[in-house]
């Protein structure tokens, strides 16, 4: 026989339990509700990094062996060395496009850093002379940080490997006028070759055309 | 008028050997027996018989030597160095570095039936750096070397010279530039090998690039990168077809000749 006193104890326990409950449920109702109530139903606006900027790419050719210029809109940040990562970022994404006319995988992830610094720079020359404007015109030397997996994965080939150099020199300097010199590392580190041909060792000159590979007629050659 | 007719109906061995016949009284061969004093004597003559060739040859004029043509034939790879990828006929793929050298000894056999001296970098699966290859071609003095390479990519013949810069030819030469001062004879090779191949009915394309084994070449030097030949119906010819390697060195060798009957070579 349960004692009086006891279940008037647990008639009281249980009513409180059911009127916790029932308080817990209404005050999850109302955070629920301050929580769609501050929520904006409008579609939100993908963040925008940089303007939008017409570029120049020179891209290259295995067919003819040439480099042919196509004009897109990209967003491209103020910051010159970002700019020519930006640039150069998507030159390569569309070579690793399935229908790329010079097949390289790898994608924008190929550029790790893209460094400009003053041509000829010596403690002398490095003293700051002329205006802002001029220091920026002066001839730049671009150094193009690769990744040894895009090295590794590129295409072995004398003209494969120097249309892509060069789409990255004139590339570089059709975006970046004063950049009027190139030279290439990958993975941080000086290297022999790109992918067992073209020499990487050497500073290529952005400005020079007669560099640019171009399909010669028979004969024309003397 | 006396002594004269003397002296010259003398034999030509007191002129061809004075020595020998102002040193024999000392001898005391006067003192011997005629025997062997005719002993000695033809000993003497047996003597000025033997040096007299000697003299002959030294008065000749030395024959001017005749310009020897040389063309050094350097197949890329090798060794651990496999090169690229190929696809051959049967539809496997092979290394970079196994057609260049079965191209190599194919136009190495087709310049020497043609009286042509050929020098090879690499005869078999062997490693070389790229100076050690430099090296061979600039002790040979050769009139052309070329650098044979292989690709999948591309179509047709690529031609490819240095992008180095024209220079004067110096004494001292850097040995990173040395291909600056043969620039243009390396253009004419270039436009020979050229025509011959577009004259065999190839697409040929040329084209300047930077090339360690080529720039430091003291010699015309060209490398030639071998590519599928596409046909105008769509159909590619492989690079392991045998017909297409055997039309390519036909035409280089082709080309080979014509740049040997060029006037300009020195």
């Amino acid at each position: 026989m349960i004692p009086r006193y006891q279940l008037v104890l647990l008639s009281l326990l249980l009513a409180a339990s059911v009127a916790m409950s029932a308080v817990l449920w209404h005050l999850r109702d109302r955070a629920h509700q301050r929580l769609l109530a501050g929520e904006v139903s409008t579609p939100t606006q993908a963040p925008q990094v940089a303007p939008v900027e017409q570029a120049t790419l020179l891209v290259a050719n295995d067919e003819d062996g040439s480099l042919q210029a196509r004009v897109l809109s990209l967003p491209l940040p103020p910051s010159s060395g970002e700019r020519a990562r930006a640039v150069l970022g998507k030159l390569m994404d569309l070579y690793a496009a399935q229908d790329s006319s010079h097949p390289v995988p790898g994608g924008a992830a190929a550029i790790a850093q893209v460094f400009l610094l003053p041509e000829g720079q010596t403690p002398k020359s490095s003293a700051p002379h002329g205006t802002a404007k001029d220091q920026q015109n002066a001839a730049q030397l671009a150094v193009v940080n690769l990744t040894s997996a895009f090295a590794a994965s590129h295409p072995s080939g004398i003209q494969a490997e120097s249309l892509t150099l060069l789409s990255i020199c004139a590339t570089l300097h059709a975006n970046l006028p004063q950049v009027t010199e190139v030279r290439f590392l990958v993975d941080g580190q000086p290297r022999e070759t790109l992918a067992g041909h073209a020499d990487l060792t050497r500073t290529y000159l952005a400005a020079d055309l007669s560099s640019v590979g171009t399909t010669v007629p028979a004969g024309s050659v003397q | 008028m006396g002594p004269a007719p003397q002296r010259g109906t003398q034999s030509g061995l007191r002129h061809g050997c004075p020595m020998l016949t102002t040193v024999a009284p000392s001898l005391g061969w006067e003192g011997t027996t005629p025997f062997k004093r005719t002993f000695m004597r033809l000993l003497q003559i047996v003597a000025i018989i033997a040096i007299l060739p000697i003299f002959a040859t030294a008065q000749q004029a030395p024959p001017a030597p005749a310009p020897r043509f040389v063309v050094v034939l350097d197949a890329a790879h090798g060794g651990d160095d496999a090169g690229g990828t190929i696809s051959t006929q049967s539809g496997q793929s092979g290394p970079e570095k196994a057609y260049t050298l079965a191209l190599s000894v194919r136009l190495r056999s087709l310049l020497a039936a043609r009286g042509i001296s050929v020098v090879t970098t690499r005869e078999a699966d062997t490693a070389l750096d790229a100076q050690h290859r430099a090296e061979i071609a600039n002790h040979a003095q050769a009139q052309a070397c070329l650098s044979l390479h292989a690709s999948a990519s591309g179509s047709g013949i690529h031609l490819f010279l240095s992008s180095l810069p024209p220079a004067q030819a110096t004494r001292f030469m850097p040995w990173k530039t040395a291909q600056a001062a043969y620039i243009d004879r390396s253009v004419a090779l270039a436009g020979v090998l050229n025509s011959a191949l577009a004259h065999a009915g190839m697409k040929v394309s040329l084209e300047r690039t930077a090339i360690v084994s080529i720039d430091s070449m003291t010699c015309p030097a060209i490398a030639i990168e071998v590519a599928p030949e596409s046909k105008p119906g769509g159909d590619t010819i492989g690079l392991g077809d045998p017909g297409y390697q055997a039309k390519v060195a036909t035409a280089i060798a082709a080309g080979i000749l014509q740049w040997r009957a060029e006037p300009r070579l020195p």
